[in-house]
């Protein structure tokens, strides 16, 4: 009761995630007052949503945050050593050759930032980054990724500084339910070396021109970021946070507080 | 998925030998197409063999042209300077297909050998001589709306859906297969995919363990006038309904080469040569683009929910070829 006070806008399931969340800093959010907002940063750095506090409940959320030891695997068929980097920290697992990336990372390394939208390729709800370019972790099998270096949605951040995708997708509201947010920043966060690489895409004007650096347009950011569905149709927002860290120039924030605050 | 067992080839010899030596094992590419269809149950390989390791990933220039990789992905091929500057129509079709992420996983060989989107191919409950002859075709008296119009039989009415060799069948390529022994030998595009006839079980010739090692692309005067362009439901991340690879070199305004490939018409990507003989000496004029198609697309044969597909591929014929005389910028084909 007393905790429903000090966080009068928040859920039930939301303040409890955030009192585990955030043990250490309670007591000046208490005093400085906490916005649902702000509640979302919080969430977006630990690379879920909203919606998944609701659906994974407090032990999975919290799982991502601690060093949680791999469960052990149960009835491996045709097992396949691997290992390979996550996240900087190396991973070594035995696993079923039909066991994909996706779930060797949610399942295996309780790394549940990584959704599973379709399974079949053709959301990009599970995009990750492998030697550091986008791939599909759905129709990768884990044991091909032996030596291979992955990078997910909780390895982005610096520490406690976002990287500027994410902020900039909070900035900009890239997001409704936050489901296909973890793969949207990760082929956002890859578009933009492909794009210092000058590499092409189907509405490039002319292949043959070829040159480092490309400039992209919002026709080009919105192709490129094609392999990533968004059934809330963020579509607008995204391509406003991909154009701000892509360009030079910050692009005006569209949404406001009902107090008028940003 | 069933199980599987699992090996990573170190050389090409050793991928062979273990795919040949066992009638349920398959190569393993970039597996976008063969994971899904695993976890579909449409296809259950006892074993895979891992591909993408092996020394099959370059892009290099040759005596005749430029050969590339077998396991290089569609992405690397896509933006290599020696494709884009010599090849854009590639480039283009490479890019017009999946998405990024996909075509970053994606393999040269892999692509060549994707299997229909078909969606009585893709559900196992249903008739399929494809996934399984003798069941019968559903597609052919169902719901036929994507399928060919061009070389079906009544065993199978399904298209082939890669991009990537619409290209490569109107840039005349030939790919380089490695069998058991070191056997080798070189296949022509227009004879590596099939029309399904009595057996639409197989998409293409391949033998079982021949692996995809190169593709050789002959050297060519089209890089100023080519184009790719791509008709679906969506403008993007879509298969086509109907896309065209169009090629031209001139002499003044006259034609004095042409190339014209359809896709998402027929089994495999579909030459579409009454066209281009009927243009060959020509003037590069819409109008004659126009009848050229024309000219083309009497030999259709729609299906009953396809019929639009025949208008569909004169339009995008002309406009392919307006794309190319506008020196492939994309966009400018009108
Ligand atoms: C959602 C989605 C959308 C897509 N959209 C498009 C599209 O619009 N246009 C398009 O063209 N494609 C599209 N694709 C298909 C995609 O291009 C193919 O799946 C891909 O090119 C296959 O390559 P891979 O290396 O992943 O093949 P794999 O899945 O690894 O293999 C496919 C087949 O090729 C065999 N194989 C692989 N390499 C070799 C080799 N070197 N030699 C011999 N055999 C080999 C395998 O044994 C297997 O039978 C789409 C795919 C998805 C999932
Ligand atoms: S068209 Fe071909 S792939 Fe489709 S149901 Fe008929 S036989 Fe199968
Ligand atoms: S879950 Fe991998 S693309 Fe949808
Ligand atoms: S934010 Fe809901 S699916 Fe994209």
């Amino acid at each position: 009761m007393e905790d429903q006070l000090k966080f009068p806008d928040l859920t039930d399931a939301e303040r409890k995630a955030l009192e585990e969340l955030m043990p250490d800093d309670m007591s000046e959010i208490i005093t400085s007052g906490l916005k649902r907002r702000h509640f979302l940063k919080l969430i977006t750095f630990t690379g879920t949503s909203l919606l998944a506090t609701h659906f994974l409940g407090i032990e999975q959320l919290m799982a991502r945050t601690t060093a949680g030891a791999p469960l052990p695997p149960t009835g491996v068929e045709n097992g396949v050593n691997v290992a390979f980097k996550v996240n900087g920290s190396t991973q070594k697992l035995l696993v079923d050759s039909r066991m994909t990336l996706l779930d060797a990372l949610r399942e295996r390394l309780t790394l549940t930032g990584s959704k599973k939208g379709c399974d079949h390729g053709q959301c990009g709800a599970c995009t990750v980054l492998v030697d550091g370019r986008r791939v599909l972790s759905c129709l990768t099998l884990a044991a091909t990724c032996e030596d291979k270096v992955v990078t997910t949605i909780e390895g982005l951040a610096d520490g406690h500084t976002l990287h500027p995708m994410q902020a900039a997708f909070i900035k900009h509201d890239g997001f409704q339910c936050g489901y296909c947010t973890p793969g949207q920043i990760c082929s956002a966060v890859a578009l933009m070396s492909e794009a210092k690489n000058g590499e092409a895409s189907y509405v490039t004007r002319n292949v043959r021109q070829t040159g480092k650096s490309v400039k992209l347009s919002d026709e080009e950011i919105r192709e490129r970021m094609s392999g990533n569905i968004c059934r809330c149709g963020a579509y607008p927002n995204i391509v406003d946070a991909i154009r701000e860290v892509h360009g030079d120039k910050a692009v005006a924030q569209v949404w406001q507080f009902a107090d008028g605050t940003i | 998925m069933r199980p599987f067992k699992f090996s990573n080839a170190g050389d090409p010899a050793t991928a062979i030998t273990l795919v040949s030596a066992n009638p349920g094992a398959k190569f393993l590419g970039g597996g976008t197409n063969l994971v899904d269809l695993m976890k579909e149950d449409v296809m259950h390989p006892s074993e895979l063999v891992d591909i993408t390791r092996l020394k099959h990933a370059d892009i290099e220039k040759t005596a005749t042209g430029v050969s590339i990789g077998g396991t290089a992905t569609n992405s690397f091929t896509a933006n290599h300077e020696l494709i884009r500057k010599n090849y854009p129509l590639l480039s283009m079709a490479i890019l017009a297909g999946a998405s990024a992420q996909i075509r970053n996983m994606a393999t040269n060989g892999g692509n060549l050998n994707q299997r229909t989107r078909c969606t009585y191919f893709y559900d196992v409950n249903l008739p399929c001589n494809k996934r399984e002859p003798g069941s019968g075709c559903g597609a052919l008296k169902g719901v036929n709306r994507n399928h060919a119009i061009f070389g079906w039989s009544e065993k199978c009415v399904a298209v082939y859906p890669s991009d990537m060799a619409v290209a490569l069948a109107a840039l005349n390529a030939v790919v380089h297969v490695e069998g058991r022994n070191n056997a080798k030998r070189t296949i022509q595009f227009a004879d590596y995919h099939r029309l399904p006839g009595d057996t639409p079980e197989k998409d293409n010739n391949l033998k079982q363990g021949e692996l995809i090692t190169s593709i050789d692309l002959p050297t060519n005067d089209f890089a100023e006038r080519s184009y790719y362009l791509k008709i679906r439901e969506r403008s993007s991340y879509a298969f086509a309904l109907v896309s065209v690879a169009a090629a031209l070199s001139l002499d003044g305004n006259q034609i004095k080469q042409v190339r014209i490939a359809l896709g998402g018409v027929a089994h495999k990507p579909w030459r579409a040569s009454v066209a281009e003989k009927w243009l060959m000496g020509k003037e590069a004029t819409e109008s004659n683009f126009r009848a050229a198609a024309e000219a083309e697309l009497k030999n259709a044969r729609p299906l009953e929910h396809n019929k639009f597909k025949v208008v569909m591929a004169k339009k995008a014929i002309t406009r392919a070829l307006q794309g190319a005389m506008q020196g492939g910028v994309y966009g400018l084909e009108g």
